[in-house]
């Protein structure tokens, strides 16, 4: 189903979480709501699910305003990030829970409930845990059930808040290639929060990148990431570097040298420069980024320099092959193959 | 220590399980010889002091009807008691847990009072209250209902001093229940009674037996507070304690260990169930263990 959160703002005690935030979600997709704590994503998550009432603003299921609507009658699939599971029941008590509460009218027969309950547990790849109590099993178990509790009750949307953030790196990995299958497989309209742009750019097909109550930018992870529309959104989502800049005749200068870069369609004055550090030719140019290696550290395949770039001691970092012979050397130069400009500031 | 450094293979069952933690020997052997002498020792002195009157003797006295009759009393209206405040201490709980009120915090601390009170400034205060002439014993007094000196009153007492173990032993527990299962549970359709039945009941089952167990022990045991509103009148409104008191004062020694040893080995059955199911149910719903 299709989701549209219109113009919401939601204020904790006067002090406002989100501010007049809108965004279209579109039935079926995957979409990932991410940003640092703080930027407001769990709360418009919650929004959306009805656990907490909009300040101002509408929230709209396909055609229907949902924002009167209690919790209980959105028929939302909510995941924890904590799991959140009833311990008293065993696994397959949890998933048939959301059923069994319904009134008798459009409550399944008991038979129903259970195989539409063993039928979630398969898919989730527990079958025959289903007696077992939630302390008996591991964290991404837990995690799985709580997902195909959520599903039993054929969500309008599956909403998930950091559901891998409890989670070990191997398993979060793991859940996530699953979670994307699940998804690809049931076709529900799924929103995630995370913290983790890695997950984000891997699992989503969008993502929403918020900063400080505000959506700083929407799209495909591949726009997102090669086209960020703000020094935030670039800075946060993958690795950057960035030095301050002046633009004067339609070139880059910095500390009184021109760096070979063209300024494009920017006006004269002070700028700052991003480039990500993999995305990077070393020349010896004149017309080039110098610096001091300050820092040389390994890191995988890659071999991360920190270089002290001009008097003013600005720090940038680029990313060489681990074998390349320049990460010997005491002074590197090098240009950006790709970068942006936003205004100084 | 050397167990300790190089832990075997376990096999099977031993009296001493390897640890990192030192002492246990110490420890132990401190613990048993502390509850020996607090606890186990003056327990054995009175079964043997009881005992000295023979089976038949000992069937006789703990037979005998003013006895039965102040076992009845006692038991019963500690058993309401333990019941009453099981419902409104975990409702105290809940307030005192899930609300932000001005003065919580004050009545958090009032709630322990109870535990600090000298028993028989309580029973003069609540028989004052309580009495047909009291602020609220006069209420009821039109009604045809007498509060204070009628088994009435030995529950309003056992009520005042048990509360606080309900509270205090529900508390940790409904505050760990987080808040996150509710909201789970809201989003999967269920009403807030159902959550409440379903959901969070279920996960205070233990604590409120651990509440009851402590409630009905301290309210079988207390003597205070409850003479001084009982009425103390023999088969009516006269506690197994008080009885022991007054055999005391007739010098019938064995006749009070014999009252004395029915009410320890009842309570200690009665303790005794409860504490399986408290059990059994602590590992079938895994909270506050």
């Amino acid at each position: 189903m299709e989701v549209r959160v219109q113009n919401v703002r939601k204020e904790f005690d006067r002090f406002p979480a989100l501010h007049d935030v809108s965004l279209d979600i579109r039935s079926g997709e995957l979409i990932a709501l991410l940003g640092p704590s703080g930027s407001g994503k769990t709360t418009l998550l919650r929004l959306i699910a009805g656990l907490e009432m909009p300040t101002q603003g509408k929230i709209f299921f396909g055609d229907t305003d949902a924002s009167e609507k209690s919790v209980q009658e959105r028929n939302i699939g909510f995941v924890f990030q904590h799991y959140a599971l009833f311990r008293h029941m065993t696994i397959l008590e949890n998933i048939s829970f959301g059923l069994k509460v319904r009134p008798r009218s459009t409550r399944p027969p008991n038979s129903e409930i259970r195989r539409r309950a063993m039928e979630l547990l398969d898919l989730v790849q527990l079958s025959g845990l289903e007696k077992r109590y939630p302390s008996q099993l591991s964290g991404g178990q837990r995690q799985r059930v709580a997902l195909a509790r959520a599903l039993a009750i054929e969500p309008a949307v599956l909403l998930l808040d950091e559901p891998f953030g409890a989670l070990d790196a191997q398993v979060r990995r793991e859940l996530r290639k699953w979670l994307r299958e699940i998804h690809d497989r049931t076709g529900h309209t799924t929103v995630f929060v995370t913290h983790d742009q890695e997950e984000a750019l891997e699992l989503s097909d969008r993502l929403c990148v918020m900063s400080q109550g505000r959506i700083e930018q929407v799209g495909t992870p591949d726009t997102v990431y090669d086209h960020p529309t703000s020094p935030f959104v670039f800075g946060f989502i993958g690795e950057s570097s960035t030095l301050p800049v002046t633009v004067e005749n339609g070139e880059l200068w910095v500390g009184g040298r021109a760096i070979g870069l063209p300024a494009g369609d920017a006006g004269p004055g002070e700028a700052r420069l991003f480039f990500r550090p993999h995305d990077v030719d070393l020349i010896e140019a004149d017309a080039s980024l110098a610096g001091v290696v300050s820092t040389a550290r390994r890191v995988g395949g890659t071999r991360r320099v920190e270089l002290e770039i001009g008097g003013a001691g600005h720090l940038v970092e680029v990313d060489l092959p681990f074998d390349h012979p320049a990460g010997e050397k005491t002074r590197l130069a090098f240009r950006p193959r790709r970068w942006k400009l936003f205004p100084a500031g | 220590m050397s167990a300790a450094v190089s832990p075997a293979p376990r096999r099977g069952w031993s009296f001493r399980r390897p640890s990192v933690i030192p002492g246990f020997g110490l420890t132990l052997g401190f613990t048993l010889t502390y509850f020996s002498l607090v606890i186990l020792i003056p327990l054995l002195a009175l079964a043997i002091r009881s005992a000295g009157l023979g089976p038949e003797g000992f069937w006789k006295a703990a037979t005998d009807p003013r006895v039965l009759g102040s076992l009845r009393v006692s038991f019963v209206t500690a058993l309401i008691a333990a019941g009453v405040n099981v419902v409104f201490g975990t409702l105290i709980a809940w307030v005192l847990v899930r609300y932000r009120f001005p003065g919580r915090r004050i009545f958090d601390a009032i709630i322990d009072l109870p535990f600090a009170l000298p028993t028989a400034v309580a029973g003069i205060a609540l028989t004052a209250i309580y009495a047909p002439n009291g602020t609220i014993g006069a209420l009821f007094a039109p009604l045809g209902w007498r509060i204070a000196y009628t088994p009435s009153g030995i529950v309003i007492a056992m009520i005042f001093i048990g509360l606080p173990f309900v509270v205090r032993t529900i508390q940790p527990i409904l505050e760990e229940v987080s808040h996150e299962v509710e909201e789970a549970s809201a989003t999967l359709g269920a009403s807030r009674f159902q959550t409440i039945t379903r959901i969070i009941l279920p996960s205070l089952t233990p604590a409120i037996l651990t509440g009851f167990a402590l409630a009905f022990a301290r309210g079988v045991g207390e003597y205070g507070s409850i003479i001084f509103i009982a009425g103390n009148i023999p088969f009516v409104s006269e506690i197994a304690p008080l009885l022991i008191y007054i055999r005391l004062q007739e010098f019938n020694y064995v006749g009070a260990t014999v009252i004395a040893t029915v009410m320890l080995l009842l309570s200690f059955a009665l303790l005794f169930i409860i504490n399986l199911i408290q059990a059994w149910s602590r590992r079938r719903y895994g909270y506050g263990n």
